[in-house]
């Protein structure tokens, strides 16, 4: 049984864990690390709830090996919030972006991608964006709003951004 | 769902990659955006003993025209691919296929390289590739006299369902295609249940305008409607020395559905699925045309 020791930078904290070789980045992310926001639905690549930023980049992490992310930094849920919550988890907030809240953080780093690379989405962009991540509560409507409520706000007040 | 046990390389450079390949023999696999290799691992189909990782390696992800051909390296992710402007300008067809490939997150990850080379007939690029006439760059290990690096061309490179010229030791470097000349267009068009499926069937259409507005030269393949991707060759002639007419297009739009070979399942029977590549191929010439005909 192959084991390694790596470090990955999560939500700015380096983490150090032996590790074998087929571990999934979501087990380090929820086992080792105890980062229990980040969740498994399916685990065979389709619903997006496993979804992170490695290195500023949208994955799903039931898909990448943790050996992979050695030496990368990751972003989850609980790196979102900083002196506030971000804009992002406010949106799903007052626009009733989430029911069962399953999908969330998923959806949430997801649309974290979509906004970092274009911050002033149509709403077909965000529907685009998010059509990785599944959702069997809220038809997406609330999410899509959900969304544009945090694109507004993130370009009236830059500087009230969360996490990198 | 946890993979088997498996030893995880990551070399240095692509002759290393190479190297290792050639030690660890047949139970070794390229690891590159992993989207269909990880989940088949998952399941059990797939159990390679040795997984070589090729992300990071440099040079490996451009997307670049140099010498009459646009190169795109190996590990260009789906979304490079769909967010280049070189592509977007010049090369429509291929952001219509990375756009429908699986989903914006999976995107970020799949390589084209890997989308080829995985060789799977259900996978959008083959039959894109197959359309627009492309090479395949691999590298095996080096010896003397030669630096293990050989071009296949495409037609060549699929061989069976999941299988391809690909030796065990070799890996797939670049794709390139020749740069279009003079009024040309093409077009991918898929039809999936949803975003992430595969195709129920997919049609690349390539075409050529000369100064009368005869058709040149036609490359037409298929998506998933046959054991590797399907190239329709009377489609193709149907097209070449006549006018993109009505007719004509009719035409090799019922050659194309009968150069399919589709499987019935649960994506639909035969009978729907060779309907699908009619209707869709016709649509495909169609705006390949409008295409060739916007660079008058």
């Amino acid at each position: 049984m192959a084991t390694r020791s790596i470090t990955v930078t999560i939500n700015g904290e380096a983490r150090t864990a032996e590790v074998e070789d087929r571990l999934l980045l979501v087990h380090l992310i929820r086992d080792n690390c105890g980062l229990t926001g980040t969740h498994i639905g399916c685990d065979t690549t389709h619903c997006g709830a496993c979804t992170v930023l490695l290195d500023g980049i949208a994955i799903k992490s039931c898909t990448v090996f943790a050996v992979q992310a050695d030496g990368a930094e990751v972003t989850t849920i609980e790196g979102m919030e900083g002196e506030a919550l971000h804009p992002l988890q406010e949106g799903f907030m007052e626009e009733h972006g989430l029911q069962c809240g399953f999908c969330t953080p998923g959806m949430i780093m997801s649309s974290k991608h979509l906004l970092d690379k274009n911050p002033n989405p149509t709403e077909d962009d965000i529907r685009w964006g998010i059509s990785g991540n599944l959702c069997r509560c809220t038809g997406y409507q609330n999410i899509v709003k959900a969304v544009q409520y945090a694109s507004e706000k993130l370009q009236e007040t830059p500087a009230e951004e969360g996490a990198k | 769902m946890i993979p088997g046990s498996f030893d995880y390389h990551k070399p240095e450079s692509l002759e290393d990659a190479v190297g290792l390949l050639n030690e660890l023999g047949d139970d070794a696999k390229v690891l590159a955006g992993g989207h269909s290799l990880i989940p088949l691992m998952k399941l059990r189909l797939a159990e390679p003993t040795h997984l070589v990782d090729i992300n990071g390696l440099e040079g490996l992800d451009y997307i670049k025209e140099e010498g009459g051909y646009l190169k795109i390296g190996a590990m260009v992710t789906e979304a490079q691919l769909e967010e280049s402007d070189l592509i977007a300008e010049k090369y429509p067809i291929l952001k219509d296929t990375s756009k429908v490939i699986a989903d914006p997150l999976v995107r970020n990850k799949a390589t084209v390289g890997g989308n080829i080379a995985h060789g799977d007939p259900a996978n959008d690029h083959p039959a894109t590739m197959m359309a627009m006439n492309a090479e395949v760059v691999v590298k095996g290990p080096s010896a003397p006299m030669t630096d293990g690096v050989r071009t296949v061309t495409i037609d060549e490179f699929f061989v069976g369902p999941l299988m391809t010229a690909l030796s065990h030791n070799e890996i797939l470097m670049e794709i390139r295609i020749p740069e279009p000349d003079g009024m040309c267009g093409a077009a991918y068009l898929k039809l999936e249940r949803k975003v992430g499926d595969y195709a129920i069937a997919g049609v690349a259409v390539s075409i050529v305008v000369d100064g009368e507005g005869n058709c040149s030269n036609a490359g037409i393949a298929l998506t998933n409607v046959g054991p590797t991707p399907v190239r329709a060759t009377q489609a193709q002639e149907a097209l070449i020395g006549k006018p993109l007419d009505e007719n004509n297009i009719a035409e090799a739009a019922q050659l194309a559905a009968d150069a399919s070979q589709p499987v019935g399942d649960h994506r639909g029977s035969e009978e729907f699925k060779r309907a699908i590549v009619k209707t869709m191929t016709a649509r495909a010439i169609d705006k390949a045309k409008t295409r060739a005909e916007g660079k008058k």
